[in-house]
């Protein structure tokens, strides 16, 4: 499998994020945001988080409109995988891949701490690693992280299993729980917890290693 | 020519900025608020031939996300 991981200025967990992937196996390589084109045979471009042009104007507005990001739409929209965590989740929501937004913290806080996700649904080749409502610990670490889509498209994310992972319980506003998300084709996944970051022992958990292992299965066999 | 831009939350979409200010105004002894909304003023200065449909264009790709935020421009 090879992984392409995008570095925005401002971008912090971009090396965290291509060494979870080669630690499961992928060869990586980095692209920068001038950048317009993705490398060759590309299988899955990761938008990792950070906080991308300063998370000026909105976080993930002015990355969503670089050169590299018209590549990844249009990576993603030839049915390519993408992974957005943290910024990179807004980043997605920015660019029109992922519905919905993500709003300042209900409390207005930063929070920065492992929680509890539930597994919402095993149906995507991110997450067939684990089993259906199981509570894995992973880190957020975010100001802007509560979930926000009207009652429609959050229905329509239940109805066609597509939220990914939840909160067990809700550190941020998000509207119903939601942490992370899956498109229509289940090929783009956006997050706010940071699995690169319980990824190796460590990290004090490995919870989020399966993720990537199990990425690194489907997309080898494929 | 030159635009304002003022982006502001939809109605029904939470504010907390806005709480955290309305909740200040009650500590400080201003009773009399019943809610704040807080938004932002963009001004861009514009070239001869720039259009208000350009700063419509503007405004839904980039100064404005209309899942959650709605815009108003005032060309003076």
């Amino acid at each position: 499998m090879h992984a392409a991981v995008v570095v925005f200025p401002g971008s912090n967990c971009d090396r965290d994020l291509a060494v979870a992937f080669e630690a499961a196996g992928a060869k990586v390589s980095m692209v920068w945001h001038k950048d317009s084109e993705l490398p060759e045979g590309v299988d899955i471009v990761g938008v990792p988080g950070g906080f991308s042009y300063g998370d000026y104007l909105r976080c993930g507005a002015i990355a969503a409109n670089s050169p590299i990001c018209r590549s990844v739409a249009a990576h993603a929209n030839r049915g390519g995988y993408v992974l957005g965590i943290c910024n990179g989740f807004q980043v997605l929501t920015e660019t029109g891949l992922l519905p919905g937004a993500l709003l300042r913290n209900a409390g207005l806080k930063y929070i920065c701490k492992t929680v509890g996700l539930t597994v919402e649904t095993t149906a995507s080749d991110y997450t067939s690693g684990y089993t259906a409502g199981e509570v894995i610990d992973i880190p957020i670490a975010h100001h802007d992280g509560n979930y926000f889509a009207d009652a429609d498209t959050i229905a329509q994310l239940r109805g066609e299993d597509r939220v990914a992972f939840s909160y067990a319980e809700n550190p941020n506003g998000a509207q119903d729980d939601i942490a992370g998300i899956l498109s229509e084709n289940r090929r783009v996944l956006g997050m706010m917890p940071h699995p690169e970051r319980a990824a190796d022992p460590v990290h004090g958990g490995t919870a989020g290693a399966a993720l990537f292992r199990a990425l690194t299965g489907a997309l080898e066999t494929a | 020519m030159k635009a304002r831009v003022h982006v502001m939350l939809k109605n029904g979409v939470l504010d907390p900025q806005g709480e955290a200010v309305r909740h200040a105004l009650g500590a400080m002894g201003f009773d009399g608020v019943n809610g704040v909304r807080q938004g932002k003023v963009i001004d861009l200065d514009l070239a001869e031939g720039t259009t208000e449909a350009d700063v419509t264009a503007m405004c839904e790709k980039l100064l404005a996300n209309t899942v959650i935020e709605s815009y108003t421009v005032e060309l003076g």
